[in-house]
């Protein structure tokens, strides 16, 4: 963008617990007003790296600097310029959603207004509601509007829509992107590859604590990911494809030797986000599993079950 | 979710550690009366045992009377002190340890640990909620003894001076004891099986169930080591006649020794949460 320091500078970022490397070797960069998608499979070492933004963990190596601060040693003038939105929790929540963003509007130098929150997180009918009565999704939306209530430059995400009906999703897309308007600096994780898509300017993949694309969403994968395939079904009823840059001169040659008849069940698909990041991880596993032998599978379920715990 | 957020930022200070420590007060407190489990086990749990000790002993007379029946207190009055004591216990031990536990468990800490709030205003937070509800149930217990139980409460000053520091200085001690203790359940729902058997154990061996005097010498002399016997002694010399003063194990109330005592587990408490406490807990 412009010649600003990132917000977010990652460089070989390495995590290891015990004899288990959970990041192994991890860099990229955020800068300011960016929206970041970090995406992968479950234990890939996505919620790790973020929590070591976040200052939550440490890390065993590498550097690290969020809004110029290493997280290690972030204060709480630090925090107070962070908006954190965890994985769902179970609180217990004996307070209102209204009691609960005032209480945490009190802890920042300059917050949001209450009301303008509750509005814009669509939680006006229950802001008088305590959050125990309060449905999966609708908690959800309590989270992320506490993760927005201090005016925060860095927001960070993970896996914000979790419990959203469509609606909701695209409701909190479109707050997201008035953040972003606002030249809020987002990290997002999600496991729905067209919110990325919807929201991210640039994603990165991590795949077994490693990663293996980064790039702007539109380009992520590389170009030959992105050929469009042109299917329809033949003459004897078989599905036939062809994956081509030039789809529209297939369909014309198919069509002028069908002598103008209209090719049976035509589509015209462009692999979307989610199609490139199946064949990235795809290919990642298989590469591992080419090199590794069955005991890196075992590693692979632990890796899981220590990020987890 | 209708997206319009505006952006106006006029610069301010950060609120202060004390000023936040105050709201958090406030905001425990609310959320002390709506837990219904912490309403039962910690607010009226020294009101309920009140009850069934003054309902199931009142009609065996008056304790330490003469031979003839005469003189002494009644039950309630006995007992009085010793609820007393354990409300201070319940109200810091019990609570504090299983609601932050619980907090710990269930993404409370690890929310308020990614925001600006200090390890300090919540702190005192925790602190001014244990002194508030304390506060409150004794004055309700000393109501309830006074004109449910038509109990006679002392009216010279010294004694209430006495009340006055031994409640304090109790209720604190109680209170980073339950933080420092808040450490040991691995999780919010192990956290009322780790907590409640220590506290309960602790009031039938300090004289709040059973008659102190008329405990066993070794079981006395343990009790002595933790801070609840002390409490329980220092409201005895509150609300007992001075003569039961000759039952204590020396003879005397030994007020010197009950400051001595608090304050050697007020410091032990104190220095066990500041190593304990954590928002989150540390990875390997």
């Amino acid at each position: 963008m412009t010649s600003t320091p990132p917000i977010v500078q990652v460089r070989d970022l390495q995590k290891s617990y015990g004899s288990v490397e959970a990041v192994r070797g991890v860099s990229f960069s955020i800068a300011a007003g960016e929206t970041f998608a970090l995406l992968g499979p479950n234990g890939a070492g996505k919620s790790t790296t973020i929590e070591i933004l976040e200052g939550y963990r440490d890390r065993t190596g590498g550097e690290v600097t969020v809004l110029g601060v290493d997280p290690r040693r972030g204060g709480l003038d630090w925090k107070a310029r962070l908006g954190i939105v965890l994985q769902a929790s179970g609180e217990s929540g004996n307070v209102t959603v209204t009691e609960q963003l005032r209480h945490f509007a009190g802890f920042y130098p300059n917050p949001r207004d209450v009301d303008e929150v509750i509005d814009a997180t669509g939680l006006r009918e229950k802001a008088k509601t305590r959050i125990s009565k309060l449905s999966g999704g609708q908690r959800r939306r309590v989270d992320v509007a506490l993760g927005i209530i201090g005016r925060p430059e860095l927001l960070f995400l993970d896996e914000p829509t979790t419990g959203f009906d469509p609606e909701a999703r695209h409701q909190f897309w479109d707050l997201i992107r008035s953040l972003k308007t606002e030249g809020t600096t987002i990290l997002l994780t999600t496991h729905y590859l067209d919110e990325a898509a919807q929201l991210g300017d640039r994603a990165g993949i991590i795949a077994d604590g490693r990663l293996i694309d980064i790039g702007s969403i539109h380009e992520i994968g590389g170009a030959d990911a992105r050929i469009p395939l042109v299917r329809w079904r033949d003459g004897n009823g078989m599905v036939r494809e062809e994956r081509t840059s030039h789809p529209a001169r297939v369909v014309a040659e198919l069509v002028a030797r069908l002598n103008g008849a209209e090719p049976e069940d035509l589509e015209v698909i462009r692999p979307s986000l989610e199609d490139v990041y199946l064949s990235l991880v795809r290919g990642n596993e298989a590469a591992a599993a080419r090199t590794e032998t069955a005991a890196s599978a075992g590693r692979g379920v632990l890796t899981e079950q220590v990020v987890r715990a | 979710m209708s997206a319009t957020i505006t952006d106006t930022r006029p610069p301010k200070k950060a609120p202060g550690t004390l000023a936040l420590g105050l709201s958090r007060i406030g905001y425990e407190t609310r959320l002390y009366f709506r837990s219904p489990d912490t309403l039962f086990f910690t607010f009226f749990f020294p009101f309920i045992m009140l009850a069934i000790f003054t309902a199931a002993f009142s009609a065996s007379g008056n304790i330490g009377g003469n031979a003839d029946g005469v003189g002494g207190v009644s039950v309630g009055a006995y007992y009085l002190p010793g609820m007393l004591a354990a409300g201070m216990l319940l109200s810091g031990v019990q609570n504090l340890a299983v609601d932050i536990a619980g907090e710990k468990s269930d993404g409370t800490l690890k929310r308020l640990g990614g925001t600006p709030l200090s390890p300090l205003s919540y702190f005192l937070g925790k602190i001014g909620q244990v002194f508030v509800t304390a506060i409150l149930q004794a004055t309700l217990l000393l109501l309830v003894a006074r004109f449910v139980l038509d109990i006679a409460l002392p009216t010279e000053p010294e004694k209430w001076a006495t009340f006055a520091w031994v409640f304090v200085f109790g209720v604190i001690t109680s209170a980073f004891l339950g933080i420092a203790l808040s450490a040991v359940p691995r999780s919010g729902k192990s956290a009322t099986a780790v907590v409640i058997p220590v506290v309960l154990v602790l009031q039938f061996i300090s004289g709040v169930y059973l008659q102190f005097t008329a405990l066993p010498d070794w079981m006395q002399n343990l009790a002595s080591i933790f801070p609840l016997k002390w409490m329980a002694q220092g409201m005895r010399s509150v609300f007992l006649p001075d003569s039961f003063a000759a039952a204590e194990q020396t003879g005397s109330w030994d007020l010197v020794w009950v400051a001595a005592a608090l304050g050697v587990w007020l410091v032990v408490g104190l220095l066990l949460s500041r190593m304990t406490f954590r928002w989150i807990r540390r990875d390997a």
